[in-house]
């Protein structure tokens, strides 16, 4: 009885302290739910009365926002084509084709990816960058991000076209397709849903991004959404905070949309593996 | 008989291309070249822009120069700096918060831990400036909701970002990533059969013993692999930059920030380079020691 008693506590001590951790937990994001939505927000916490989108029509008003959202687009998407496609392509040819030491290739594109990081690579990317004639263009930050990106969407990609059976495409080559037609139309269909995982993964990194395109661009019609964020808050004496919480919270959107999508699809430990 | 494959040599190497352009000059390039110019007094602009001088270990001297190693706003301070981020925000809050509130959530109501993930997660995948700028609300010293609380406990208010600029730091990186700790030994911890802990409560073992004798020692390769990626990640992050900016007078410029500053605020890139070097050597200590780890865990499945 004693022993039942104990477990009993515990799952309610346990309760309460969770509780309160979470809580602890939301404490900074609070204010960033009601800010949206009160057209007299300020710093302060306080529950918008009446609630309103007004905050959300100037944000619309606003050219410099919008072209903000819309370069984050061009960066994340042209980034999102490049990873998708060459990632598929790469791991495949390492997947099926007779290439010596593939495994060492897979494992030594890793480590450089993980040892050339944000942080060290700053200097050279710049430089890199510079040399090609390529400082403040979207290209510039697509190519960085997406050559950045691929090792990582390479090892993930190689591990699930592994997972499939050669026998499909073989059976199409018996049929007489030829190996493109194979890949093409047999094995990509069947690869698909790995290609979304990469896909979403190398989205929700470039669109949230703010190191690369800050150091890459210069001109303020060519910032994401990211860098203008900052400049709004950064270097404003008072920033304009009923404008800049409905923008913050339009740009985190998809990424809270591909989430949802991501622990609906996947289940929710799935995405643990694949963030950064 | 040939070996049958599905695509030949030379396909192969066509489909393998256009990764292998992209990756070799915006990774391995990069990475090459960083050790090139850290050997030279390149800078942005001035004649030293076009034509860089070989200046040999001149900049890794300068970085090491023992006279003002340990001075504010110089390499060694912010080593330091960064080793002592690391160890608080990483190791003692992110691991150990993690892995409270993965055990916790393992005997909780399910729509409670449900709500918890949530919170917990959302810290970690919002975009990094949305949360910079969330928590430059949080902590303002007018209206800041968390001035507010401590004004409603009765405690004094504080100007956090200017008082306890590195504090803010290390809790804030704590409460950004520590969701992915807690999801790590979450799932370590549901893949341990329920029988063991159901034999250890009819043994009438409490939650720490059941912690402490079969859960941790269970999942010790996960929590390995856990400190190994969160220092890599911690050891490198450019957030708090967002917050902080790396002041007041230096007392929150970690490495990444360091770099960035030398590099792009005063153009020394012949400095940041060499900053830059020391950084990937760091890093690569730390990848060669995860691939070590989990080789050797495969190995010892296989055997």
């Amino acid at each position: 009885m004693t022993r039942y008693l104990s477990l009993y506590f515990t799952r309610i001590g346990f309760s309460v302290a969770t509780a309160l951790l979470g809580a602890v937990f939301a404490l900074p994001l609070i204010w960033f739910i009601f800010a949206p939505f009160n057209p007299r927000a300020e710093l302060g916490l306080a529950v918008p009365d009446p609630f309103s989108l007004a905050n959300f029509e100037t944000v619309f008003q606003n050219a410099f926002a919008l072209r903000g959202l819309w370069n984050s687009l061009i960066q994340s998407v042209g980034g999102v084509i490049l990873v998708g496609a060459g990632a598929t392509l790469a791991s495949y040819a390492l997947s099926r084709s007779p290439i010596r030491g593939k495994n060492v290739i897979t494992y030594i594109l890793l480590l450089f990816s993980s040892v050339v990081s944000g942080s060290a690579a700053m200097v050279p990317i710049f430089l890199i960058v510079n040399g090609m004639g390529l400082i403040d263009t979207h290209i510039a930050v697509i190519l960085v991000f997406a050559g950045g990106l691929l090792p990582t969407a390479m090892f993930i990609l190689r591990d699930f076209i592994d997972g499939i059976p050669k026998s499909y495409e073989e059976s199409a080559m018996v049929a007489g397709a030829s190996p493109v037609q194979a890949f093409f139309d047999v094995a990509l269909p069947v690869i698909r849903p790995g290609v979304v995982v990469v896909v979403v993964w190398a989205f929700v990194n470039i669109w949230g991004s703010f190191l690369i395109p800050f150091i890459l661009l210069r001109s303020s019609e060519k910032m994401p959404a990211s860098v203008a964020i900052y400049s709004f808050y950064s270097e404003a004496g008072t920033p304009i905070v009923t404008l800049l919480a409905a923008y913050s919270l339009l740009y985190s959107l998809p990424v809270i949309v591909l989430y949802l999508f991501v622990s609906w699809k996947f289940g929710f430990r799935f995405f643990g593996g694949i963030k950064a | 008989m040939r070996q049958f494959s599905l695509l030949s040599r030379t396909a192969g190497a066509a489909f393998l291309a256009p990764a292998g352009v992209l990756i070799g000059a915006f990774v391995i390039a990069p990475f090459f070249w960083v050790i090139y110019v850290s050997f030279t007094n390149r800078t942005l602009l001035g004649r030293t822009a076009l034509n860089p001088e070989f200046v040999g270990l001149g900049n890794y001297f300068s970085l090491f120069d023992a006279a003002s190693f340990f001075t504010r706003g110089e390499f060694g301070f912010s080593l330091i700096l960064t080793v002592q981020f690391v160890l608080f925000s990483a190791l003692a809050g992110q691991a150990v918060l993690g892995m409270l509130l993965a055990w916790m959530l393992q005997s909780v109501p399910k729509s409670l831990k449900r709500l918890t993930e949530m919170v917990v997660i959302a810290a970690w995948i919002l975009p990094e400036v949305v949360i910079a700028f969330a928590w430059f609300a949080f902590l303002d010293y007018d209206d800041g909701t968390l001035n507010m609380i401590m004004e409603a406990l009765g405690l004094p208010r504080g100007d956090w970002l200017l008082s306890f600029p590195f504090w803010v730091i290390v809790v804030f990186n704590t409460w950004r990533g520590t969701a992915f700790s807690m999801m790590l030994f979450n799932s370590a911890f549901s893949s341990i059969p329920p029988s063991y802990f159901q034999a250890a409560d009819v043994a009438g073992a409490t939650s720490w013993q059941k912690f402490r004798d079969i859960g941790l020692p269970l999942i010790r390769g996960h929590v390995v692999t856990d400190l190994i990626l969160i220092t890599m990640w911690t050891f490198n992050v450019f957030t708090p930059f967002l917050l902080t900016a790396g002041g007041p007078s230096f007392r929150t410029e970690i490495l990444s920030i360091y770099t960035y500053r030398v590099a792009f605020r005063d153009f020394e890139f012949g400095k940041g380079a060499a900053v830059g070097v020391i950084i990937m050597l760091i890093n690569l200590v730390f990848a060669l020691f995860y691939l070590w780890v989990t080789r050797r865990r495969a190995a010892r499945v296989a055997a």
